[in-house]
């Protein structure tokens, strides 16, 4: 296997996480919530995921522990953003702190354990073809599912009814509401989508990255993903380009790490940070005169009146 | 059948002193069916972790310790959310004035210096802290970037500047090879304020913070002016008063008393800069904040209460092997709670019959 062939094979099992997640966050902004529990979200979804996991020896069952996880607490945060008007940031910021402590106990006991990791594709002739073979046959299922959890969602919000009620509920919920869409429900759907999704992603990083769970593993992974959406301009293939740039950001300080170039190895690790907010201040700069391009509604309490 | 919201005519002021309660009642019921889930004893735990601390006069002194920084943080984060300004990067700018104030305990260290070394990194600690609050001030009002986002990113870069410093140019040479910078000298440590216990002057610095907000919010135009950008952003322009101007001086501010409780952190009960130093004072500073309602003499009470959730925390831990990140999950409980009786203040929740759809013709 080339140089190249192995570092984009990394760069793509870095990007994947925050594919998973951003995508989730993406639909969830598109219907006017802004849920800052990603992190959290994606905590929960890596310990359940890998207790899942090691309790029946599946990837797939943890996979889904990891979903059920991440639905459980957007639930908990629709419960109060929605159903009790609160401010969707403190809400969002509330589940983060929840998700983190909640992921230390139960990851406690699985800390050390080990697990198969998620297997990969293989395709005989294509799985072996050279330089491609192994980057588009030899994945594992979490990738492919991600590629085209991005492409459903594109042809969700701009070729169907419904991506058009849910983008209208996120420009303006009160038009939404007056034209009779139920918005609380769309926007209960929409978080409840978004939870699972950040925690598939963070279930990815034991059940595939590292055969392991360590608390705190996401290590921000979750507040990247929202810098994600931002960065997106919330359009579903800018988000994946995205994605995959902040992977190869991660996966080229690890090599540099490894070459050992004299850097200090804690400036490497902090670029995909430094990243984060060089990114979000470029693009902010670029928008400027333009106005914003976020839904309209984006974070705003919404009461239906009767 | 449907539970729906509906607004108040005007916030209900019986709610806003009963919710705090409310939801740490609510809390404690839930923290009780958590405790017996783990298959402990709900009553002896909940004794265990709010009781007992308040027995024992060296507990007592340590939830002052604990609730020093917690305080400071949380008066600097109401400051911000009044205003709108989500500044959530308080524990970066904690672990930045505690960096930039021991660059001084460092390079005097052994020097025999005088008695100024400790005032000076008083106030390097402040200004380190405010100087890396107003980033992502500066990337907010010159190009609209997130503060939410910006601020978090920089926690992690806070983290790792002082993991690498301690781990290299400031590491104790006789150290064994430990990530940790030498002992402060005594004229770089926050005096005791007792001959025994660990509180320390840093305590009383907090009560003064408390009563400095009280008034600055109460008594004085500035104060006036976070309130009303808050809570009417158009009449605030009106008003004349300048957004980004507000952000960048609330950013300060918080940066200021997050760097301040750093330092005072790092020179008081810990004596050297190293790894750890924080057990997330940055972020359930934020729970302070909100459960004290914004209100300075309420972030001294929420304060001293999350104080005792971390002693107590640490007792259960002891005594009846209760993992330590029990106490961030009823952290993060309790905040929902608040969050949520809030919403109290100004909704009420009423039960109505749900609407038949009108039927088409008839059979």
């Amino acid at each position: 296997m080339g140089l190249l062939e192995a570092i984009i094979i990394s760069v793509i099992a870095a990007s994947t996480p925050l594919l998973l997640a951003a995508a989730g966050e993406l639909v969830v902004e598109r219907s006017g919530v802004l849920n800052l529990g990603s992190e959290g979200m994606m905590i929960m979804g890596a310990a359940c995921g890998f207790a899942g996991a090691w309790l029946t020896g599946s990837t797939f069952i943890g996979a889904l522990f990891g979903i059920a996880a991440g639905c459980a607490l957007s639930l908990v945060f629709a419960t109060l953003t929605l159903g009790l008007a609160v401010n969707q940031v403190a809400a969002g910021l509330a589940l983060t702190i929840l998700g983190v402590g909640l992921s230390g106990l139960i990851g406690a006991g699985f800390v050390g354990e080990k697990i198969v990791p998620a297997p990969h594709l293989y395709l005989p002739v294509l799985t072996d073809l050279p330089v491609v073979g192994k980057i588009l046959f030899g994945q594992d299922g979490f990738v492919y599912f991600s590629v085209a959890l991005v492409a459903a969602i594109w042809w969700f919000l701009y070729h169907t009814r419904a991506g058009l009620v849910l983008r209208a509920v996120g420009d303006s919920h009160t038009s939404a509401h007056a034209l009779g869409y139920p918005v609380l429900k769309i926007r209960l759907l929409a978080v409840l989508f978004g939870g699972g999704c950040a925690g598939l992603g963070g279930a990815f990083l034991p059940l595939a990255y590292t055969p392991f769970f360590i608390p705190g593993m996401t290590a921000g992974r979750g507040w990247i993903a929202l810098a994600l959406v931002v960065f997106s301009s919330w359009m579903p293939g800018r988000l994946a380009a995205g994605a995959y740039l902040f992977g190869a950001v991660t996966i080229l300080q690890l090599h540099a790490q490894a070459f050992g170039l004299g850097i200090p190895s804690q400036l490497m690790t902090a670029l995909p940070y430094l990243a984060t907010v060089i990114v979000l201040v470029l693009i902010s700069r670029a928008r400027g005169s333009a106005g914003s391009v976020a839904p309209a509604s984006l974070g705003i309490v919404f009461v239906p009146d009767r | 059948m449907q539970l729906v919201l509906e607004k108040r005519a005007e916030r209900s002021t019986k709610i806003a002193i009963l919710s705090p309660l409310l939801a740490i009642a609510l809390t404690l019921v839930t923290m009780s069916i958590l405790f017996a889930i783990l298959g402990k004893n709900p009553v002896a735990a909940l004794i265990v972790y709010f009781v007992e601390p308040l027995t024992d006069s060296f507990t007592l002194m340590e939830i002052a310790v604990k609730a020093t920084p917690l305080v400071m943080i949380a008066i600097g984060l109401s400051l911000c959310y009044l205003a709108n300004v989500w500044n959530i990067g308080a524990e970066g700018q904690f672990i930045m004035g505690a960096v930039c104030g021991s660059w001084l305990a460092v390079v005097t260290n052994g020097t025999g210096a005088g008695p100024w070394v400790l005032p000076a990194m008083l106030v390097m600690g402040a200004a380190g802290g405010a100087l890396w609050a107003l980033i992502p001030a500066l990337c907010k009002v010159k190009f609209g970037a997130n503060e939410i986002l910006t601020s978090l990113m920089l926690v992690y870069v806070a983290d790792l500047i002082m993991d690498y410093l301690v781990r290299g140019p400031w590491r104790d040479p006789k150290g064994m090879n430990f990530p940790t910078t030498a002992s402060f000298d005594p004229v770089a440590t926050v005096p005791a304020l007792f001959e025994t216990g660990r509180i320390h002057w840093g305590a009383l610095a907090a009560l003064i913070v408390v009563a400095l907000a009280t008034v600055m919010l109460g008594r004085t135009i500035k104060g006036f002016e976070i309130r009303v950008v808050g809570a009417a952003p158009r009449a605030a322009r009106f008003a004349g008063f300048s957004s980004s101007r507000l952000v960048l001086f609330t950013f300060a501010v918080s940066g200021a008393l997050a760097g301040l409780a750093g330092i005072i952190e790092v020179a008081g009960p810990v004596g050297v800069l190293q790894p750890g130093i924080s057990p997330g004072y940055g972020f359930t500073a934020i729970i302070v904040a909100f459960l004290g309602r914004l209100n300075p003499v309420g972030i001294l009470i929420a304060g001293l209460f999350l104080a005792l959730t971390f002693i107590g925390g640490e007792g259960a831990q002891i005594s009846m092997k209760i993992p330590l990140d029990l106490t961030k999950v009823f952290q993060g409980i309790l905040l929902f709670y608040v969050l949520a009786c809030d919403s109290l203040i100004l909704y009420r929740i009423r039960l109505i019959a749900t609407q038949k759809k009108a039927s088409h013709g008839t059979a």
